[in-house]
């Protein structure tokens, strides 16, 4: 039974430099590089040594605590370094590239005709694993479990977030194979959230599709999961990108795990903001390469509530579409704290003056607008988290580790993203993200 | 180099020294500070704490100005006539100048003092929170109130009420009124009577026949005396009464509300419910003086018998609503428990001032009783959040 969510809490940021729908082939990067810090609580076991040659899709290191999951280079070519950094924790996994990709091939299956078993034994042979998140907890999925239901979102609701219809417009057959391939995988149903105008919404049998609309959070899943079917204590969902879905669509038609994603260069950082092919793992100079404005500005791999801060010569997230910069914030502003200041933006009416014109968009820049202080105002959060919880009394829960008050309050039902409005709305100027996702790993630690 | 270079380079030279915390709290006074985000959103909303406080403290000015105004006004009235007296004069405003830019100026010097002190030994930033407790305290208290009793009291709200409970954002009482509580327990002859609300009366300055010519008393005072209120309907409203500094202008607090409403920092929950709280309590007053429950004999009778929604316009109850009982640190912090949070202060402030005859104003205590309360008000309202949680979890096992 398909459902309408319809979003009426939360906030759309509107942000200078939305891309334009053409799409490039960004130059291919002398340098190819897998952050195990992509994929939070794992530690790398490698199986490659410095200057091994590995193809497309071969296997370079797999997870301590779950050994059937495995992570593989994204291209072909010879393991340059691997980057380690305090305890010889390792940072970075540098693969030099070849010109062309030469890929591990896996056999073509319909995934129609395979069971639950075979999907898995595919998914984590080929490195396509990792996409798959669980909830609770925000990790990659147990490779021995069964989830409850399987969620996709596909509607792009985060500030300057790339447009859906355009970067699947090609994918349609993929997705089709993707989704049949997640049928296999859960007891109960796959289901994908769309905007109401979507054109690549596949037919695919166990597949039910909503519609939703609103403000952002209504594209992130937990807003999508509160909706639907709501995690309780004990159960497990899975979660996964549907640009995703496409690759592991691909891989079960081709045989060929192939990391190429359309990535969105937005923001006011940007010359000619517009999407770019790379591939994961991709050198963000290369992937923003005679774009990128000259001056002082944050490249972030992600959107500009929950991405990750880059240098140009970082790498493209395993789980980013979209690259943003924006100016860094990195000046004192003359008494910015109570004159009005047109050229920022705020929820609040106090001497700002952005509620008269709610059209406009704005060229934000990192500054934090002020210091961090404790939690003072009330009510301000509800405001923007549809989730029905209670952000402040959970965010408080975490910081005094009560993990019984924690898990009454709802933690199995959030993700730090979700949080990420309430941190942006917050005077106190509080890290929310952070503090849910030590909760999280709290949790992970004492309940697992 | 530029004012800001220099401020920049001290900031550096001033880390890790004793002097971090103060020279910070100056230099983020004048230029907000270079900070980038590190972690979670990149981005964050142009308002802060101190953008919010100088907001409240904003909605407060009207208030001090016309308190100015009336100290003068009351003090020359009563001396001179109050028969073609002009409120707003250079004379009236003088005289409120002197006796309140004082009372502004230790409340401020002393607490914010301590605050340095706690920030610098506790190595954390100085808080904004007292830049509004700072604003709040003279205009709740009269207008001769001795320095010192303001200083000494002060300090024990700020260290007592705020500090030792971890600092802004920690403590469980309003400071402004726990600093007032800790005046009116101790020094009751300054805090209450018909003898304080009019600059000069505690001096008792005699006429030639004797008796004395100012009376300081408020029209609380006088309902609670069982004695007739000579003041209109419209006197009470914009303010032209005997009080604390701040209260008596029940139209510039309504001002100041709108203000606070309008820039999303005020709570209206509390406010409505407040209100309508008092209004209710009134009502049923009223009604037990209708229904001849109670004679003209009984010393409850004339605030029983006073028309219930004028209840609002006197005494401190209009400006403890807005400005105080909305302290959101101190009141309840889910969006229901306001509502029952808010109706109970102004239920409570009535009943209080009704039957209390040795303090006929009841917001202070009502607004500290529900403060204390208002953690179980909470409590309630998240269990029910947490219930549906459970249900839903024993529909899906069962």
């Amino acid at each position: 039974m398909s459902k309408d969510i319809r979003i009426k809490k939360g906030l759309d940021l509107k942000l200078k430099g939305e891309a334009e729908k053409n799409v490039t082939a960004s130059t291919r990067s002398k340098v190819y590089a897998i952050k195990p810090s992509d994929f939070h609580g794992v530690t790398p076991k490698m199986v490659v040594k410095e200057g091994a040659k590995v193809k497309a899709g071969e296997v370079i290191f797999y997870s301590k605590s779950d050994e059937a999951v495995k992570f593989v280079s994204p291209v072909s070519g010879t393991i340059q370094e691997i980057v380690r950094g305090e305890k010889r924790v390792i940072l970075a996994i540098k693969i030099a590239a070849e010109s062309q990709d030469t890929f591990v091939e896996h056999s073509k299956k319909n995934p129609k005709d395979l069971d639950e078993k075979q999907v898995k034994e595919m998914l984590l042979a080929s490195g396509c694993w990792p996409f798959i998140k669980q909830r609770p907890y925000d990790v990659i999925a147990n490779s021995a479990e069964t989830p409850k239901a399987i969620f996709v979102s596909g509607l792009n609701s985060a500030p300057l977030a790339g447009d859906l219809n355009f970067m699947l417009a090609d994918k349609k057959e993929m997705l089709a194979a993707g989704f049949a391939a997640l049928t296999k995988l859960t007891s109960g149903k796959v289901h994908l959230t769309v905007a109401p105008n979507a054109d690549f919404i596949p037919t695919v049998e166990g597949l039910e599709v909503h519609k939703g609309s609103g403000k952002h959070p209504v594209g992130l899943v937990s807003t999508q999961i509160a909706a639907i079917d709501p995690i309780n204590k004990g159960e497990r969902v899975w979660v996964i990108q549907i640009e995703d879905v496409a690759i592991i669509g691909e891989l079960f038609m081709t045989g060929k795990a192939n990391f190429e994603r359309t990535v969105a260069l937005t923001g006011a950082g940007f010359e000619n903001p517009s999407y770019v092919k790379a591939i994961i793992g991709a050198q963000i100079a290369d992937v923003v390469a005679g774009n990128l404005k000259e001056g002082n500005y944050r490249v972030i791999s992600g959107d500009v509530l929950t991405g990750d801060k880059k240098s140009k010569e970082d790498f493209l997230g395993f789980y980013h579409s979209q690259i943003t910069a924006i100016p860094e914030g990195d000046d004192y502003d003359f008494f910015g704290w109570n004159l009005p200041r047109p050229n920022k933006f705020s929820v609040y009416r106090a001497g700002m003056f952005s509620f008269l014109t709610p059209g406009k968009k704005y060229n934000l820049n990192t500054n934090t607008n002020g210091e961090h202080r404790g939690f003072v105002l009330t009510g301000e959060y509800e405001k923007v988290c549809p989730l029905d919880i209670y952000p402040m009394q959970l965010l408080k829960a975490i910081l005094v580790k009560d993990i019984d008050q924690m898990e009454a309050l709802g933690i199995y039902e959030v993700a730090p993203e979700d949080f990420a409005l309430t941190e942006f709305v917050d005077v106190s100027k509080q890290d929310h993200q952070r503090i849910v996702r030590q909760g999280l790993d709290l949790m992970i630690k004492e309940v697992g | 180099m530029s004012l800001k270079q220099n401020l920049h380079n001290l900031k550096l030279k001033y880390q890790g020294t004793k002097m971090e915390q103060t020279f910070n709290a100056l230099h983020t006074f004048l230029y907000m500070p270079n900070n980038t985000t590190h972690s979670g959103a990149h981005v964050r909303d142009a308002a802060d704490l101190k953008r919010v406080m100088n907001t409240v403290i904003m909605a407060m000015v009207p208030v001090l100005i016309f308190g100015m105004f009336n100290a003068g006004y009351q003090y020359n009235g009563q001396i001179n006539g109050f028969e073609n007296l002009a409120f707003l004069s250079w004379d009236n405003f003088v005289v409120g100048l002197e006796k309140i830019l004082p009372l502004l100026i230790v409340s401020y010097g002393v607490g914010l003092g301590i605050e340095f002190i706690f920030a610098t030994v506790k190595k954390h930033e100085v808080e904004e929170g007292y830049l509004v407790t700072g604003m709040l305290v003279p205009l709740v208290v009269p207008i001769d109130l001795p320095l010192w009793m303001l200083a000494v009291a002060v300090a024990f709200g700020v260290i007592i009420g705020k500090e030792l409970f971890g600092g802004t954002g920690m403590n469980v009482l309003n400071p402004a009124l726990t600093i007032r509580a800790f005046l009116f327990f101790n020094w009751a002859a300054f805090m209450s009577g018909d003898k304080i609300w009019v600059h000069g009366a505690i001096d008792g300055i005699k006429k030639a026949n004797g008796v004395d010519a100012i009376s300081g008393e408020t029209v609380l005072g006088t309902l609670a005396a069982n004695k007739h209120v000579g003041y209109s309907a419209y006197d009470m409203f914009m303010g032209f009464i005997p009080g604390s500094v701040g209260e008596t202008s029940t139209f510039l607090i309504l001002l100041g509300a709108a203000w606070l409403l309008f820039a999303g920092i005020g709570s209206a929950r509390i406010m409505i419910s407040a209100v309508i709280g008092a209004l209710v309590m009134g009502l049923i007053f009223n009604g037990i003086v209708d229904a001849g429950v109670i004679t003209e004999s009984s010393k409850f009778y004339s605030l029983m018998h006073f028309p219930f929604w004028q209840h609002l316009l006197i005494g401190g109850i209009a400006f403890g609503i807005v400005f105080m009982a909305t302290d959101p640190v101190t009141a309840s912090q889910t969006n229901t428990g306001k509502i029952i949070y808010g109706f109970l202060i102004g239920l409570f402030s009535i009943l209080i001032r009704v039957f209390n005859p040795a303090y006929p104003e009841g917001v202070m205590m009502a607004i500290l009783l529900m403060n204390v309360f208002a953690p179980t008000i909470d409590h309630y309202v998240v269990q029910a959040n947490v219930k549906r949680r459970m249900k839903r979890l024993k529909l899906k096992t069962a």
